[in-house]
């Protein structure tokens, strides 16, 4: 068996541009074939006389290739290299074959041959458009068991991988002057013209070879060069200049604002055997000063009846496979055109020994060059007439030919058939740069009009027909000076939007429109007679053009066919937008590095190591990994959480507080900055005291709160909650820049710059004590609300004595990388002294039994410091501060206001839900009157019982009052009390 | 993406540096402690959100950390200049920024609408 016969029967010696002696073997379906290098899975298929490739989307019906190209809509496959590098909806005129790809046929069952759900093919006047949304209705709990289901089954695309994705993902990011989309012949001859001046270009086309529609276009010359050939050798010399960069199989997938760019780069979904240091796929993301768009135009098919059958595609795409895989689609072709362009794909056939059956074309008057060129080569035309039907079932085999108006019909036989009804230019991308449109009248056609940026559209997809006047539009893009001449050999002219005859108003026939959503003429009428008239209302209700090929076919004949039943011009009915992508992109372009743990990076304290040794189990508070209990053996976390509270009021506590937000404020104006950001007074704070601190935003409500010592006049160390960090510092800084610019103050974030570890308990100064040097730490020389500068350890420090708990206690403060060393030495002596690690449970059950708030979880950002109980931080004195006016405004100072009180549930053993509502009356109809929620609930081993803050309306006169907390399948009693469960008097903290 | 002149950097740099921060030129009161409901209202709630030239502020967060001014065509998303924080209200050509102001997303889906 030669070379050439065993890559299929259909491959035609001395046709096309591929090499016989470079072969690959692949499976479709489990059959092995060979195909040439060079070859895509839908030439490679043709080329063994494989048609039919899928089963549509909703009714099941055999489908083929429609295309050659990216806007395929039909020849979706899956394709694998192994289990795990498989991906589903791949398009086969896409997918070049490498060896060993195991490429599947999707959307059937039990095969392709044979598939029960084309039964809905039988049923299909009940799939008519709006279907789903009519008869998906009722009752609701039927969408989730019945209809989804049922839908996801019957119709449906590939299946996803359920392995997760070996592959890697590249990411890069360029600038330059001109970006070049399309590398036909006018986005070859612009990055000429633009590389002489010495811009830097990019020229990036989605096809594995430059040359756009020379790839079927065999006729053209350039240069008095074939056109191919030339485009390949000035792609060469572009890629050998160093301000040009060449990219091809790759796709400009999205034209965002500023010249901002996404192209997807294919790596190596070609090659069989990829590098393990190649990426599979890489995202560029490019900012270019200008764009050139040539992305050349797209061929329509005809609508007529039965249009879909395996063997009918666009004419382009049977000359592609020709000329370029040296593929015939059929033995005995025909042809159904309303452009010229088919007679071409024709007389290309012809020559190549390829019989047509004819050329039907449904203008009465086709050119005479191209009547004179078909009877020369021998083939009759049928003109002013319709191919009216189509036969065969996995395979069209014949087609009905009428003359248009009526008339005798009779049946050819055929083995393929080829349409055009001419060709849609492709402004997706001008488009997306949110250019508007123009509708072209005496083409049929939307062109670019105005455009949003600096942007340029050139050849097919401005409308630019003729071959001169196209290379003179893309030499005045690149902005240089190219002589460069060419030559076609016929002037296209002709083309037709909408359905063709004998699939009018008046029939029932199935003439699809949108080939990948199964969407008919039949159907868009029905919506329009539904009482759908704007293109965005029938698209959505046919999901004509919804599909993942965007209705690159399908736009133009879906509006044509709706303007005509509203008897409306085009402009007036519309076009929808067109979005990125352009074409499918993987999620795995998207996503690049950013995965598993660079999705969403932990942020971890020093000390992360030496508590996950200590068996801490860690929860997350924003990026961080903080130890939220340390479970001894057989402990769960109730168990674990009781003992450390105990612990910490018995004996002691060691807590890791490296997470709180830590702002270090610096300048002569500091102590006033501080004044106009915080409710507090701070000008009577003394250096080596601290004071917590109340933010309020102008509106009054409580922003952040957190202990601000003062180390020096000028100094300040301020600490904000563990979340509110970075936001406490854009606040700040939006004061001191914009508002309060005179003020000499400099902010920094310190908050990775200490590792803060918390001692608690009444052991606390006794553990702390070896360590700490420079600093007296009596109660009389270092009270509550003390800070100092020290060194801990030999390391520089900064010392507080402050508690969150309610305990005797201190915070130290050391340089993060001194932290594990200083955790190391303090647990090292509190652990056999009977102290205790505890965590981020332990240490909000400690704070609630003293009525500490958490801002964020106590509050919500409508509860001012009133509210929250904390009047007496607010200062009468100070002429301004951010929240001042706020504060005044008449809702905030109302009788009534929720306020934060305790709760303490009638059965001390029930602990109750945070955010359950709190009501006087069970018992009223619903909707109940609702008093507020709980905001904190713990059990408090402590206190022998449940604890709880809650947001009362008028909590404070309530005081003793007996609310209700409904729950689903109970109510919970509960008596408002004050907010201090624990030590009333307050005099453990002061040691 | 938007590329945004920081006028402090005095470069063109990515969105992804900046955070926006809202209505620009909205001083707060010397006095605010002393002025009325309405005033106060005006001050801290209400926003114009115009459609097509808009004064804004952006923050250079990831750069220099700098709070400045820009005029910017919320339609055609085009900055037409960035300035310093405390400068006046720059004033700009009438034309130009809506002159050609491109809706795509309504326009060309029709009057049908
Ligand atoms: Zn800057």
């Amino acid at each position: 068996m030669s070379a050439s016969s065993n890559s299929g029967a259909y491959r035609i010696k001395g046709a096309g541009r591929l090499t016989p002696a470079r072969t690959a073997r692949f499976t479709f379906d489990g059959k092995s074939y060979t195909a040439l290098e060079g070859d895509t899975v839908a030439s490679a298929l043709l080329a063994h006389g494989v048609h039919l490739l899928g089963r549509s989307f909703k009714y099941h019906r055999p489908r083929g290739i429609l295309s050659a190209g990216p806007e395929e809509p039909n020849a979706l496959i899956d394709v694998s290299r192994d289990a795990a590098r498989r991906q589903p909806n791949v398009r086969a005129t896409v997918q070049e074959v490498f060896d060993g790809a195991k490429i599947a046929s999707q959307n059937r069952w039990p095969s392709l041959k044979f598939d029960v759900g084309a039964i809905n093919n039988l049923f299909s006047p009940f799939f008519a458009a709006g279907f789903y949304y009519k008869t998906f209705m009722w009752p609701r709990e039927a969408w989730v068991k019945v209809y989804e289901p049922f839908i996801r089954r019957a119709a449906g695309l590939g299946v996803a991988p359920t392995e997760e994705d070996p592959d890697h993902y590249a990411s890069r990011y360029a600038h330059c002057d001109v970006l070049i989309a399309g590398a036909g012949v006018a986005g070859l001859t612009a990055a000429l013209s633009a590389a002489a001046t010495g811009q830097s270009v990019f020229l990036v086309d989605e096809q594995p070879q430059v040359g756009g529609a020379l790839h079927y276009d065999a006729a053209t010359t350039i240069d008095g060069q074939n056109g191919y050939d030339w485009a390949q050798r000035t792609a060469a010399k572009l890629r050998a200049m160093p301000n040009v960069t060449v990219l091809t199989r790759t796709t400009v997938f999205g034209y965002y604002n500023h010249g901002f760019l996404g192209l997807v780069e294919r790596v190596t979904d070609h090659v069989a055997k990829p590098g393990k240091d190649l990426p599979r796929e890489r995202l560029w993301q490019v900012r270019a000063k200008r764009v050139v768009l040539a992305t050349g135009s797209i061929e329509r098919h005809m609508v007529f009846a039965n249009n879909d059958r395996p063997g009918i595609m666009l004419a382009s795409a049977a000359r592609t496979f020709l000329n370029h895989h040296g593929v015939a689609v059929g033995r005995q072709v025909g042809v159904y055109t309303a452009h010229d362009s088919a007679y071409e794909a024709a007389f290309d056939l012809k020559r190549a020994g390829v019989s047509i059956a004819a050329i039907v074309d449904n203008r009465p008057d086709p050119s005479e060059a191209l009547l004179a060129e078909a009877r020369a080569l021998g083939i009759s035309v049928l003109s002013g007439h319709a191919v009216t039907d189509t036969g065969g079932r996995l395979r069209t085999s014949s087609m009905t030919v009428a003359r248009n108006g009526g008339g005798d019909a009779r049946k050819i036989a055929v083995d393929a058939l080829i349409v055009s009804a001419g060709w849609t230019p492709s402004v997706h991308l001008f488009s997306q740069s949110r250019g508007k449109l123009r509708f072209d009248e005496a083409n049929q056609r939307f062109l670019p009009d105005i455009y949003a940026q600096d942007c340029v559209s050139i050849g097919a997809c401005n409308g630019t027909d003729d071959l001169a006047e196209l290379i003179g539009e893309a030499i005045a893009a690149g902005g240089g000076s190219v002589a460069l001449s060419g030559e076609n050999r016929f002037e296209w002219t002709g083309g037709m939007i909408g359905a063709a005859e004998g699939a009018g108003p008046d029939t029932t026939v199935k003439a699809f429109v949108d080939f990948q959503h199964d969407v008919t003429a039949k159907d868009i009428r029905l919506a329009v007679r539904e009482g759908m008239h704007s293109i965005e209302h029938i698209k959505r209700f046919t999901t004509n053009g919804m599909a993942s090929d965007q209705g690159k076919l399908s736009n133009m004949h879906g509006l044509a066919i709706a303007a005509e039943m509203l008897d409306r011009p085009i402009p007036k009915v519309g076009l929808t937008t067109f979005r990125a992508p352009y074409t499918p992109v993987t999620y795995g372009t998207l996503v690049g590095h950013s995965r598993g743990e660079l999705f969403d990076p932990a942020r971890k304290t020093p000390m992360h190591a030496l508590e996950t040794a200590e068996g801490a189990e860690f929860e997350d508070v924003g990026n961080w990994k903080r130890a939220w209990y340390y479970p001894k053996r057989g402990e769960d976390m109730l168990a674990a959480v009781n003992r450390e509270c105990r612990t910490v009021r018995e004996v002691a506590g060691v807590f890791n507080g490296s997470t709180l937000g830590k702002i270090e404020v610096v300048g002569p104006d500091a102590a006033e900055f501080l004044n106009l950001l915080y409710t507090n007074a701070w000008g009577n704070l003394k250096p080596g005291k601290s004071r917590y601190g109340i933010m309020t935003r102008e509106d009054g409500f409580v922003y952040d709160d957190g202990v601000v010592g003062r180390l020096a006049e000028d100094r300040f160390h301020v600490t904000t909650t563990t979340g509110g960090a970075p936001r406490v510092l854009h606040h700040m800084e939006d004061y001191l820049q914009t508002e309060f610019p005179h003020l000499r103050v400099w902010l920094t974030s310190t908050t990775e710059q200490w590792a803060v570890i918390a001692v608690q308990g009444p052991k606390a100064r006794e553990i702390i004590e070896p360590f700490v040097e420079g600093v007296d730490l009596s109660n009389e020389a270092f009270p509550h609300m003390s800070v100092a500068e020290c060194s801990v350890m030999g390391a520089p420090a900064r010392l507080f004595r402050v508690s969150f708990t309610g305990e005797l206690g201190y915070e130290i403060n050391v340089p993060a990388d001194y932290g594990p060393a200083v955790w190391k030495a303090i647990w090292e002596r509190a652990e056999p002294m009977g102290a205790c690690l505890y965590g981020t449970e332990t240490m909000h059950v400690l704070r609630a039994e003293k009525g500490y708030i958490i801002v964020g979880q106590d509050t919500d950002g409508t509860v001012t410091p009133d509210d929250a109980g904390l009047a007496w931080a607010v200062s009468s004195k100070k002429p301004d501060f951010v929240g001042i006016r706020g504060l005044k405004r008449p809702d905030l100072v109302r009788e009534g206001r929720k306020q934060l009180v305790g709760l303490l549930t009638k059965d001390p053993n029930v602990v109750l839900e945070e955010g359950g509502q709190i009501v006087v009356d069970p018992n009223q109809p619903k909707p109940m009157t609702m008093l507020g929620h709980v905001t904190s609930a713990y059990w408090s081993e402590n206190c022998g019982r449940s604890i709880a803050l809650a947001l009362v309306a008028g909590g404070r006169a309530r005081m003793g009052e007996t609310l209700y907390v409904p729950l689903a399948d109970r109510t919970i009693e509960v008596e408002v009390t004050d907010m201090v469960f624990f030590d009333k008097q307050g005099g453990r903290i002061h040691g | 993406m938007l590329l945004i002149h920081c006028p402090y950097c005095e470069e063109d740099r990515s969105e992804l540096e900046f955070r926006w921060a809202g209505e620009a030129h909205i001083a707060r009161p010397e006095n605010i402690a002393a002025i009325s409901d309405e005033e106060f209202a005006e001050y801290f709630f209400l926003r114009n959100n115009e459609k097509g030239l808009t004064y804004e502020r952006w923050r250079h967060i990831h750069g220099c950390g700098r709070f400045f001014n820009a005029a910017r065509d919320t339609v055609s998303d085009r900055f037409l200049t960035t300035y310093k924080a405390g400068l006046p209200k720059q004033v700009l050509p009438e034309t130009g920024a809506s002159e050609k102001t491109v809706e795509t997303y309504e326009a060309t889906e029709g009057d049908a609408r």
